[in-house]
């Protein structure tokens, strides 16, 4: 049990507490920075794993301008906070699929470690670098990004549609 | 790297999991969308674990796609989730039965 392998375990711990806060506080704001949380230990995760870039677009594009988003509308709504109690039913079911989840994952982490091959010790310098990315973006991966730009486009201008406020 | 990729494919599955419970156990569109963001993150988690295992850049490229179509669908679903408080003055989807048999 080396530093790294206890980082990580501190890292998704709190990853693990922050995604259960998120669900489970019940005023709207609250679950919105704890969500914003979880995605910052996600970065940290990411930049862990040799992925820079990927890091931070996702402080930049998550933590910043999504969860803005989402802040902006709770503040917008101001939906009344008495949110109708879960049913029994639910909370049972969930229990039950978390217990089997739990169970599998013992499981699997009970069985001969496999893994062993996947991992080289070491990736060439400049991986998950901006160049590295844009080279294999715009090399391998063309046609998927014009696509993603006029998908963009489009919910652009259907956020604007469906949000605008209808004349009379 | 010293900890091994089935570590981060375990945090990602407990993740993904507590993305789908939210989805269930809650009755607030926001925060079932966010369950939904939650979700998105816990396969960015894999992919990202993957292309560090594999020392291919490919799996950060499709992260950066993922990113792109949760940040259109947070913005769609926002605006609709908008337009139906207005029409209804709630949030709860209980309530959006209309097309419920």
């Amino acid at each position: 049990m080396n530093v790294e392998v206890l980082g990580f375990f501190f890292l998704a711990a709190l990853m693990v507490s922050f995604s259960l806060l998120v669900i489970l506080v019940r005023n709207p704001v609250h679950s919105a920075l704890a969500l914003v949380a979880a995605l910052f230990v996600m970065a940290i995760l990411f930049l862990n794993l040799d992925a820079p870039m990927v890091a931070a677009l996702q402080i930049l594009v998550y933590a910043g301008a999504v969860m803005v988003l989402f802040l902006f509308v709770i503040m917008l709504l101001n939906p009344a906070s008495v949110e109708p109690s879960l049913p029994v039913w639910r909370g049972v079911v969930c229990a039950a699929c978390a217990l089997l989840m739990l169970a599998l994952i013992a499981l699997l982490m009970s069985g001969p470690d496999q893994a062993e091959a996947l991992h080289p010790s070491s990736v060439g310098a400049g991986f998950g670098s901006p160049e590295a990315l844009g080279e294999t973006l715009f090399n391998d991966f063309v046609l998927p990004f014009e696509i993603a730009s006029v998908l963009l486009l489009v919910a652009i201008i259907g956020a604007v549609a469906l949000a605008r406020r209808v004349s009379e | 790297m010293m900890v091994p990729v089935h570590y981060y494919l375990v945090l990602s599955a407990l993740i993904f999991v507590i993305g789908v419970a939210g989805v269930i156990i809650r009755r607030n569109l926001i925060i079932i969308l966010m369950s939904i963001e939650l979700m998105l993150n816990a396969v960015n988690l894999t992919f990202i674990a993957f292309a560090r295992a594999q020392g291919s850049m490919d799996g950060q490229v499709i992260v950066f796609f993922v990113m792109t179509i949760a940040a259109a669908e947070a913005v769609i679903g926002l605006a609709i989730i908008i337009a139906l408080y207005r029409h209804r003055q709630t949030l709860d989807p209980e309530e959006m039965h209309l097309l419920k048999w």
